[in-house]
C-alpha cells in the first residue's frame, strides 16, 4: 500500500484552474520531486494534501486513511511534516520552543497538568526537550537552543523550519524549495541534512524545487507541472531527456 | 557584576563609588529584600505616626506621601525625610545586612522541594503587605484592588498579549462574575429583600465562598463562548467588534434586570473579600496562569499569534486553542469580578463599561504583552500612579494618558515584555558561584 495516494485531484480558485486531475503515489522511503515553471500549482498541491485548501474534487490516502475532510492538524498529527516556500516561522520563540511545539499532538498531560504544573507535565516537557535536542542535532543545529529565531541566517532558519517537522514523527515529509534563497556552500550542507535525515529516519520525502542540479541528485522520481497539469513523470534522466519538460521549463535548445 | 575587573579608564570617581555602593545588592535575593521590606514596614508601624507628627503631617501618609505632597507643597521636605527614614534607608540596609543570611537561606532551601521555599516567600510577602495596608483603611481597600487588578490583567494578557488577538470584552466577564458571586452570596447568607432570608448560617460563608467564586468564573467562561465561537472562525479585526458589542450588551442586560437593581446596583455582599482572601487568589491566579503559558500547550498560543498556518501544519489545534485560552481567561476575569463585587460590597452595571476597559487595556499595554511580570507591574504601576495623582483632580486624565504615549513611543510593548517568568530562577540563592553559570 503507498504511503500517501493522491487520485484525480482538481482544485479550482474562482474561475482559475490551479491543479487539474493530478495523480500521485509514494511509497515509504522514497524519495520524490516535483518540478515546474512558477505558478504551475506546485505549492497549491502542497496545501491541497496538508489541509489547508480542500480539493475541489479527487480523494487523498494518507496511510490507508482518507484525510480529505481532515482538519490541517490532524493530518500533520498522521505523520505528514511539510516546511514552506517563505519561511513560517514563529518569530517571538525560541528555536527549542518551536521543536517542542511540534510535539503538541504526543502531549498527554491535559489542561490539568499545563494549569497545575504537575509532575507528569514535568516529565513530560523534560521528554520532549531531550527529544526536540536529538533532532536539533540531527539537523545540526544543536547549539542554538535559547536563540530567537529572527536572529538567525537564512540557512539555519530553513533548518530550523526542517527540525520542527521532523518533530512531528513524519512518515513523510513535504519540502516547498528548500534551497531557495540559499547559496552554493548551504545548499552543499543542505543536500547532506536532506541525505542524512533520510537514511538515519527513513521518511519519505517530495519536494518542491527549482534548483535542476538538487532535484536530479536527490530524487528516485520526478514529476513535472505545467498550468497545473503533469506534462511528465519519470526518473531523473527521462526527465532531462523528455521534449515537453525542455519546452516548457529547462527552455529549448538554441539552433544557430 | 560592574564593580569587579578593571574599570575602563575615565570614569569618575562618582561613578565608581556609585557602583561601589549598588554592587553588593546584585547579590541580594529575595528573600533578602522581603527582610528589607518587612524591617520598614515594621518600622512604620512603630514609629510611622510619630514621625509623621514630628515632621508637621497629620497622619501617616497613605501613599509614600504624593497625596499630602500634591494638597501641600510646603511638607516637601518632611515627606522626602519621612520616606528616607521610613522606606528607602531600612530597605537598603536591611537587604544589605540580610544578605549573606537570605543567601544561606535560600541556599538551604533550594535543597528541599520547591514548594517549601515558595510558601516561605508567599508567606512573607503577605505578612509584608499586611503590615503596609493595616496601617489605616484606605491602604488595605487600595491593597485588594491592585490585587484585582493584577489577576484582570493577567487573565487579559493571556488574549491580548499571549494569543496576540484584540479582545474588548473583559468588563463584560467582570461584571457576570461580579454578579453572580454576588448572587450567590447573598442568596444563601443575607437576609435580603428580594433574594429572601439567609438559607445558610452566615458561618458557612468563608468556606462556600471559593465556590461562588468559581461558579462566577464559570458563568463568564460559558458567556465567552458566545464571543469565541462566532469570532474564532476569522481573524482579525472581528473578536475587537464583537467583543465590544458583548461588553455592550452584557452592560444593558444587568441594566434592565430590575431584580437585581436595575442601573442601580446589587449591594449587600457580605464582607467575605478579606486581605488574605484576595491576596491567596491573586497568588493562585498568578501560579496557574504563569503554568499554563510556560507549558508547550500555553506555548501553542504564541505560535497561533505569531503564524497560524505554521501551528496548524505543527500538529497544533489551533481552534481549540484559541477556546480555551479565551474560556481560561474569562474565568479569571469572572474570579476577579466576584472578588471586586465583595470588596466593594456593592456593584452596579456603570461600573462596567468602556472606562473600565480602557483601564485594563492600559494596565496591559502600560506593564507588557506577553508577559506575567509585566501585568503585575502594569496592574500595580497603573493603579498605583492612579491613585497617587488623584489630588491632581481632572488633570490626572492628562497626565496618565500622556504617560502611556511615552511607553508606547519608547517601549512599543509595554515596559516588560516577552519576558518569561520563571519561579525557580526569581527565588534562588544569588551567591557568587550561582551568578558565574
Amino acid at each position: 500500500m503507498p504511503l500517501l495516494y493522491v487520485e484525480h485531484m482538481t482544485r479550482f480558485f474562482g474561475g482559475l484552474r490551479a491543479v487539474h486531475d493530478y495523480n500521485f503515489k509514494i511509497e515509504p522511503g522514497e524519495i520524490h520531486g516535483l518540478i515546474g515553471p512558477n505558478g504551475a500549482g506546485k505549492s497549491t498541491i502542497f496545501n491541497l494534501i496538508t489541509g489547508v485548501y480542500k480539493p475541489t474534487e479527487g480523494s487523498i490516502h494518507f496511510r490507508g486513511k482518507n484525510i480529505i475532510k481532515y482538519p490541517s492538524h490532524k493530518i500533520a498529527a498522521l505523520g505528514l511534516g511539510r516546511t514552506f516556500q517563505n519561511l513560517r516561522l514563529w518569530r517571538h520563540m525560541s528555536v527549542l520552543d518551536h521543536i517542542k511545539m511540534a510535539q503538541f499532538s504526543q502531549i498527554t498531560y491535559g489542561l490539568i497538568g499545563a494549569f497545575f504544573d504537575t509532575k507528569k507535565r514535568n516529565q513530560q516537557e523534560e521528554e520532549n526537550t531531550e527529544k526536540a535536542i536529538k533532532i536539533m542535532e540531527l539537523v545540526g543545529i544543536g547549539k542554538l537552543t535559547d536563540q530567537l529565531v529572527p536572529n538567525l541566517p537564512y540557512g539555519l532558519q530553513r533548518r530550523v523550519e526542517i527540525a520542527r517537522a521532523l518533530a512531528i514523527n513524519p512518515k513523510l515529509l513535504l519540502l516547498d524549495e528548500p534551497t531557495a534563497g540559499m547559496n552554493s556552500e548551504e545548499l552543499q550542507d543542505l543536500v547532506n541534512v536532506i541525505r542524512h535525515i533520510h537514511d538515519k529516519l527513513g521518511v519519505a520525502i517530495l519536494l518542491i524545487e527549482h534548483r535542476m542540479k538538487f532535484v536530479m541528485d536527490l530524487c528516485e522520481r520526478i514529476q513535472t507541472l505545467d498550468f497545473g497539469e503533469v506534462i511528465a513523470e519519470g526518473s531523473p534522466e527521462e526527465i532531462q531527456n523528455n521534449p515537453r519538460v525542455i519546452d516548457a521549463y529547462l527552455g529549448k535548445e538554441v539552433k544557430i | 557584576m560592574k564593580a569587579t575587573g578593571s574599570l575602563p579608564a575615565g570614569r569618575s570617581k562618582f561613578k565608581i563609588y556609585r557602583d561601589k555602593l549598588l554592587a553588593p545588592y546584585i547579590q541580594v535575593p529575595v528573600l533578602g529584600w522581603l527582610a528589607g521590606l518587612l524591617i520598614s514596614t515594621l518600622l512604620e508601624t512603630f514609629i510611622g505616626p510619630y514621625l509623621a507628627m514630628v515632621l508637621g503631617m497629620s497622619d501617616v501618609p497613605a501613599l509614600f506621601g504624593f497625596t499630602v505632597v500634591l494638597k501641600q507643597p510646603v511638607l516637601i521636605p518632611g515627606v522626602i525625610i519621612y520616606l528616607l527614614i521610613i522606606y528607602v534607608l531600612p530597605i537598603a540596609i536591611g537587604a544589605r545586612l540580610t544578605k549573606s543570611l537570605a543567601n544561606y537561606i535560600a541556599g538551604k532551601l533550594q535543597q528541599y522541594p520547591f514548594w517549601i521555599s515558595a510558601v516561605i516567600h508567599i508567606v512573607l510577602l503577605y505578612v509584608v503587605i499586611n503590615t503596609w495596608a493595616v496601617m489605616n483603611d484606605y491602604r488595605v481597600l487600595l491593597a485588594k484592588l491592585i490585587m484585582i487588578a493584577v489577576i484582570v490583567t493577567l487573565s487579559l494578557n493571556v488574549i491580548n498579549g499571549y494569543m496576540g488577538e484584540f479582545s474588548c470584552s473583559h468588563p463584560g466577564f467582570i461584571a457576570l462574575g461580579a454578579y453572580t458571586a454576588s448572587i450567590i452570596t447573598v442568596l444563601f447568607f443575607v437576609n435580603d429583600s428580594v433574594l429572601g432570608a439567609a438559607l445558610l448560617p452566615p458561618v458557612l460563608a468563608p468556606f462556600l465562598f471559593p465556590v461562588a467564586l468559581i461558579l462566577g468564573g464559570l458563568m463568564a467562561s460559558l458567556f465567552s463562548l458566545l464571543v469565541a465561537v462566532p469570532a474564532f472562525n476569522t481573524r482579525g479585526d472581528y473578536l475587537a467588534i464583537i467583543s465590544l458589542a458583548f461588553t455592550f450588551i452584557i452592560k444593558s442586560l444587568l441594566e434592565n434586570l430590575q431584580i437585581f437593581g436595575g442601573a442601580r446596583g446589587f449591594m449587600n455582599q457580605p464582607n467575605l473579600a478579606t486581605l488574605p482572601v484576595v491576596f491567596l487568589w491573586t497568588v493562585l491566579a498568578v501560579w496557574i496562569i504563569n503554568n499554563f503559558v510556560r507549558s508547550t500547550l500555553g506555548k501553542a498560543l504564541n505560535a497561533v499569534r505569531d503564524n497560524e498556518t505554521a501551528a496548524n501544519a505543527m500538529t497544533v489545534d489551533t481552534k481549540k486553542t484559541k477556546m480555551t485560552a479565551f474560556m481560561f481567561a474569562a474565568f479569571w476575569a469572572g474570579i476577579a469580578g466576584g472578588l471586586f463585587a465583595h470588596v466593594m460590597r456593592y456593584v452596579n452595571p456603570g461600573s462596567f463599561g468602556i472606562k473600565k476597559l480602557a483601564e485594563v487595556l492600559a494596565m496591559v499595554y502600560f506593564g507588557g504583552l506577553n508577559s506575567v511580570i509585566g501585568s503585575i507591574v502594569g496592574a500595580v504601576g497603573f493603579n498605583l500612579l492612579s491613585e497617587m495623582l488623584r489630588p491632581l483632580e481632572i488633570f490626572k486624565w492628562i497626565i496618565i494618558p500622556l504617560l502611556l504615549i511615552l511607553v508606547m513611543i519608547f517601549r512599543p510593548t509595554g515596559l516588560i515584555a516577552f519576558k518569561d517568568f520563571d519561579p525557580k530562577k526569581l527565588l534562588r540563592a544569588k551567591n557568587k558561584k550561582e551568578e558565574d553559570k
